[in-house]
């Protein structure tokens, strides 16, 4: 049973005119099993959140505090945070030239399980994902992102999920650009990591669409760098109907 | 043992073509005052069927084309023979042709001649291992008769004491194809001028190379493509990584259309990944065109650091930024390193290229 607790968090980037402040305090609590949507307009700051979360070395924090089962995330590095349970799907994954999708994942799996992973036993582990995602195995072979279609980077990621199986998991706009066949591909994968490890979700998204497969136990209305409203499940059909006007105040 | 005695224009450094180079480090080299011993290092390491490989004296050799490289001048008045290697016609040499330098003498420099001809229709990689403690000047003219096919491996991964100049010419008749790949890894001072000249048709040439210079090393590249026919095609692709104090690179890459060149297509690029502060990378791309009837010409030229958002996604999987960052370079060279086509030679050099990562500290 792992918790993530985010307790007035607020976060400024640095920018050429100097900090701009993005977050104002956001305060938000994620158990194992739990799913969490988070919707709001362009621009009010979710992936600042999720990077933020995750140690992007653009932000910086500037109050609040962080915590996975008590533990400081912020005082750890970005990859001290992997390890202690933390993924994060992101809305842009990047392209990393030159190293092969296979020699990332085993790398990865190295580090986060403290132990290369038997030979054996890794390539079926890899052929299952993939399969399970719908990936041409022609993928373990292709550089990192570089050159895939935005659904296909989607698709990765939700892999990495499910072979890395993390604590926590952050999915940023992981349902845009995908067409319906693999916007269900790509729940589905969620699901199963849900049910497989307890997964706690952190799931960004401007559409229900997705929230038809994965269901939130809680949805929150994110505007102007903060969460200004909490709901269930019928929140999100009713954000659908009106959009943001009333939390934006315009 | 003797000294070079006929009157060069010595260079002072101002010239275009030695305005990166410290000549301080050259060992005397340029201005006739280093003292030339009598090694002959090269060697085929192995006996090849189709392949021949002699020394042959400099009178009965064939001449060179010109150079303006004043050490290149003073390679010609010195070596008295040539090591020179054919493929026989028609001749596909399957497995590479190992060359080697194995050198240890820094004491006294050793003048070199080498001479690579692909008789018609020939096929054939030739590997070039340069190791060890090593103070030469290297001439090497490729002569490629029309529909042969080579390509060219050197391997610079000489020890940190040792200085390297050499020209490598290609000579590329009709529909012959040149491909080189230059890794140059170890050395004080390493300076290479490889240049192509296209005399036929359909002729085309790729010119590849990775450089990784750490603290103090002076790493040169200067390259030349002249495209006097129709329809021949050039590539060139150079990638580097600098790292530690005083790190120096240059990469000049000169590619010249001339007005009977209709038909070109070229393209060149030099990338540099600088890993720390106090290292220097200099590129600079330069295209001359008399002609407008061309296929396409284009140069790029990029000089950078680590790529946050590769770093950070790397490392949001659980990967430490040291074995991020080496992920990263090896992915970099990657391109160009599994052009050699040789497994041994390739974990070997990615293994180099992690230790001169470690070794840089970053
Ligand atoms: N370098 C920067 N300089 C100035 N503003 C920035 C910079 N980086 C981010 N921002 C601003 O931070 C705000 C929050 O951006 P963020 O990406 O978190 O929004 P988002 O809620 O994820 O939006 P979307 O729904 O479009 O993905 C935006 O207004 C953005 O312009
Ligand atoms: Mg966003």
């Amino acid at each position: 049973m792992s918790t993530l607790e985010i307790r007035g968090l607020q976060v400024s980037v640095n920018t050429d005119a100097g900090a701009v402040e993005i977050l104002k305090g956001v305060d938000l609590t994620i158990k194992s099993g739990e799913t969490h949507a988070i919707m709001g307009p362009n621009g009010s700051g979710k992936s600042t959140l999720a990077y933020s979360i995750a140690g992007h070395p653009k932000y910086s924090i500037t109050g609040g505090t962080v915590t996975l089962d008590g533990v400081d995330l912020l005082e750890m590095t970005v990859d001290e945070r992997a390890k202690a349970g933390l993924f994060l799907a992101m809305q842009y994954p990047v392209e990393v030239p030159g190293v092969s999708v296979s020699n990332f994942l085993r790398t990865a799996a190295t580090a986060l399980r403290g132990e290369a992973p038997k030979l054996r036993t890794w390539v079926g582990e890899v052929k299952d994902a993939m399969e399970a995602l719908k990936m041409d195995p022609a993928f373990a072979t292709r550089n990192v992102n570089e050159g895939f279609s935005g659904g296909e980077k989607k698709r990765h990621e939700i892999m990495q999920l499910e072979l890395l199986k993390p604590k926590i998991a952050i999915l940023d706009e992981t349902d845009s650009g995908l067409d319906v066949d693999a916007l269900r591909i790509v729940s589905e994968g969620v699901v199963r990591a849900k049910e497989a490890n307890n997964l706690g979700v952190l799931l960004i998204t401007h559409y229900t669409r997705i929230l038809r497969y994965i269901k939130p136990d809680f949805v929150h209305v994110f505007a102007n760098g903060k969460i200004v409203e909490e709901g269930g499940a019928e929140l999100a059909e009713k954000l659908e109907a009106n959009g943001y006007a009333e939390y934006v105040g315009s | 043992m003797s000294l070079l005695t006929t009157n060069y224009l010595t260079p002072t450094g101002r010239e275009e073509a030695w305005r990166f180079t410290p000549l301080k480090r050259l060992g005397g080299l340029h201005d006739g005052s280093a003292t030339i011993g009598n090694r002959q290092s090269l060697i085929l390491k192995e006996a090849v069927a189709g392949v021949k490989f002699e020394r042959i004296s400099r009178e009965l050799s064939p001449s060179p084309v010109e150079s303006d490289d004043v050490v290149i001048q003073r390679v010609r008045e010195g070596a008295t023979n040539v090591a020179t290697l054919t493929i026989a016609p028609n001749t596909e040499v399957a497995e590479p042709i190992f060359l080697a330098r194995a050198v240890h003498g820094l004491d006294t420099a050793e003048l070199s001649r080498v001479r690579i001809e692909l008789s018609a229709h020939s096929h054939a990689t030739i590997i070039m291992e340069n190791t060890g403690d090593a103070f030469i000047a290297e001439d090497i003219e490729f002569v490629l008769a029309p529909g042969s096919n080579l390509t060219f491996v050197s391997l610079q991964e000489w020890s940190s004491k040792s200085t390297h100049l050499a020209k490598h010419h290609a000579i590329v008749d009709r529909d012959a194809s040149f491909k080189s790949i230059t890794v140059t890894v170890g050395g004080s001072l390493v300076r290479l001028l490889p240049s192509v000249e296209f005399v036929g048709q359909g002729a085309s040439c790729e010119l590849l190379g990775v450089y990784f210079a750490t603290e103090g090393q002076f790493f040169e590249h200067r390259m030349f493509v002249d495209h006097a026919v129709p329809n021949a095609k050039s590539r060139v692709n150079y990638k580097g990584a600098l790292a530690g104090q005083g790190a120096h690179t240059v990469w000049i890459g000169d590619v010249f259309i001339r007005a009977a060149a209709e038909g070109t297509d070229t393209y060149e690029l030099n990338r540099n990944l600088l890993l720390s502060d106090g290292a220097r990378a200099d590129s600079v791309p330069n295209l001359e065109i008399e002609t407008g009837e061309i296929v396409g010409a284009g140069h790029a030229s990029t000089t950078g650091r680590f790529d946050d958002e590769q770093l950070f996604y790397l490392m949001s999987r659980g990967i430490e930024l040291s074995d991020a960052r080496r992920l990263v370079v090896r992915g970099f060279f990657n391109e160009i390193v599994t052009e050699i086509g040789n497994c041994d030679i390739q974990d070997r050099l990615m293994n180099r290229i992690d230790d001169e990562l470690a070794k840089a500290g970053s």
